[in-house]
């Protein structure tokens, strides 16, 4: 397997006023170029800090952390993230926020109207030509989050992370948000590393899920390898025998092996 | 319970209650009473609701331009008639009658010159206002920048804020004497104690709306690996400028408190020279004046300063 993330042996700990918080211990994972991979586990288990990690975010206190060949020592837009909660500048309109990463990473060697069709491409690709000059204020949560995914996107970065990208939409925005998702990656061919806490997203979306411990000191419990055959179909899975026992095997990860630390404490 | 639950949706949808009632299989007698009387409920609702829509409407109306018009109005004539009383039992206190036509003379001429320590009321106020131009001017260019870098530099941050700690809280006019001693020319020192005064809330409020930047918007910069005078324009700048605003709007608001009381002191000329001066031929006519003319003139400030704010606020629900 092509080793395009590497993560070997990454420990974080958190200086916090109540001392030191050890967050991950131990995390050794390889990503394939082109895999989808999602990270699940119980909320505090340090899943977005595993994320935060591989966005260069924040640096780890000790361990390797590559990308494509080079280390990850700080953010940079070859690994571009979709934040929680969309993270969109209220100034600019949606336009102006997917132009602004564009500007950057292309600015240098194409003209304007180079920049300006890359920006319309991705907002066409999230299904938002119509919105472009709308300041996000002005559209939906739904949408919001479609800006901040084209934003991302139209940067080409060779690793797209996600932090619980769908988890603040309803249910009925977020399957289509989902099935949206998976034409756009295959669309597109990026790498893919997803934190989300909703197993059906997991299972419905990944080639493989990688499940975390909970917290303090959090590790990777178990890689579970999703063999669904693509493009998916959310319909058809719900009746697949298969689905139904990948399903059962991460709910079975998470609230049998690591049943909710709050839980476990009553 | 469950009629208040159809009750409320009857209100948009009357059919809407009963057709779920069927999809779950349960329409019992009772229920199907209640849906009937839920939906008499809400017709007798919308008959209550119709005839007082004409009338009704009309008399909101009236009562809106009660509250907005004629309360403000009751108001200065409740001042106005205190004033009179206060006038009628005193010997020397002007009435507003009195006052009225004295300012009638005052402000028949407001651009007369003849010399020095008597210019029209005019050409004080123009004075006034020049030196807080200059002043609030000079304090927001230092003012402004040294908010973002003390914002952004947290050693810059405690090494100067037990400095600031002891210093803001020094009435302007103590400030006073050094100009006049630094300077040796009292409009100048004038000028120097609107900065002094008008420099504070600048400098702390944008220290304050850089430290409130959302770090999710920091994220995002990382992230795209903005240059720092993109980080500047679009992220740093946007997000500080209501904050920073306000700090102007305060900072003005001093400012104009502060030339009033400076002018008394240092004299030649200015509104506040101007109204102590009448204080020294005794005229007290004039003195009003001189204070409805400085109430006016901060509440102008002030608005413009609001208008300006609005234009650039952000604000996600606009």
């Amino acid at each position: 397997m092509e080793r395009f993330i590497v993560v070997q042996h990454v420990e974080m700990v958190f200086d916090t006023a109540r001392g030191p918080f050890h967050a991950l211990k131990g995390i050794n994972l390889d990503i394939a170029r082109g895999e989808f991979i999602s990270l699940i586990g119980h909320s505090g288990c340090g899943k977005s800090t595993l994320l935060n990690l591989i966005a260069g975010l924040t640096l780890p206190t000790s361990g390797v952390m590559v990308c494509d060949g080079r280390e990850i020592h700080a953010p940079g837009p070859d690994r571009a993230v979709v934040f929680q909660n969309h993270s969109l500048l209220p100034w600019l309109t949606c336009y102006g926020n997917v132009h602004l990463g564009v500007e950057r990473v292309f600015g240098g060697n194409e003209s304007k109207a180079q920049l300006k069709a890359r920006t319309e491409a991705a907002l066409d690709l999230v299904g938002l030509p119509h919105a472009a000059h709308k300041h996000p204020h002005e559209i939906s949560g739904g949408m919001k989050q479609r800006v901040g995914i084209a934003r991302a996107l139209a940067m080409s970065p060779k690793v797209l992370l996600m932090d619980e990208p769908f988890g603040a939409l309803d249910a009925l925005t977020r399957a289509k948000l989902q099935d949206e998702l998976q034409g756009i990656v295959a669309a597109s061919g990026a790498t893919v590393v997803m934190v989300t806490h909703d197993v059906d997203e997991a299972v419905l979306l990944s080639d493989r899920i990688v499940m975390l411990t909970n917290g303090p000191a959090a590790t990777i419990g178990e890689i579970l390898t999703v063999d669904l055959p693509r493009p998916r179909e959310r319909l058809a899975l719900s009746e697949d025998p298969h689905y139904a026992h990948l399903r059962a095997q991460v709910l079975e990860f998470l609230y049998k092996r690591q049943a909710h630390p709050q839980a476990k404490a009553a | 319970m469950n009629t208040a639950v159809l009750t409320g949706a009857a209100g948009f949808d009357p059919d809407g209650p009963s057709a779920n009632l069927v999809l779950d299989g349960q329409t019992p007698p009772a229920a199907s009473a209640a849906i009937a009387a839920a939906r008499s409920k809400a017709g007798d609702a919308k008959l209550a609701i119709r005839p007082l829509s004409a009338a009704d409407r009309k008399r909101a109306r009236n009562r809106q331009i009660v509250s907005t018009l004629v309360a403000p109005l009751a108001g200065l004539a409740l001042l106005l008639l205190v004033w009179e009383l206060a006038a009628e039992h005193s010997q020397q206190f002007p009435s507003p009658l009195v006052t009225w036509h004295s300012a009638q003379q005052v402000f028949a001429h407001p651009f007369y010159d003849n010399g020095p320590n008597d210019v029209g009321i005019g050409w004080n106020l123009l004075a006034s206002l020049q030196r807080v131009a200059y002043g609030f001017g000079l304090a927001a260019l230092a003012g402004i920048p040294l908010g973002f870098a003390i914002g952004r530099m947290r050693f810059l941050n405690r090494m100067l804020s037990p400095i600031i700690s002891l210093l803001r809280p020094v009435s302007p006019l103590a400030w006073l004497p050094i100009g006049l001693y630094v300077f040796s020319n009292a409009p100048a020192a004038a000028i120097y104690t609107i900065f002094i005064c008008s420099i504070w809330p600048m400098m702390i409020n944008t220290a304050i709306g850089v430290q409130r930047i959302p770090a999710d918007y920091l994220n995002v910069a990382r992230v795209l690996d903005l240059s720092t005078w993109k980080v500047f324009t679009k992220i740093l700048l946007p997000s500080v400028m209501p904050y920073m605003m306000t700090g102007v709007r305060l900072s003005v608001g001093t400012a104009w408190l502060v030339i009033v009381a400076a002018e008394m002191l240092t004299g030649g000329t200015g509104i506040g020279f101007w109204l102590w001066n009448e204080w020294n031929n005794l005229n007290l006519a004039h003195i009003i004046i001189a204070i409805l003319v400085i109430g006016v003139t901060g509440m102008v400030l002030e608005g413009a300063l609001m208008l300006i704010a609005r234009r650039f606020s952000y604000d996600e629900a606009r």
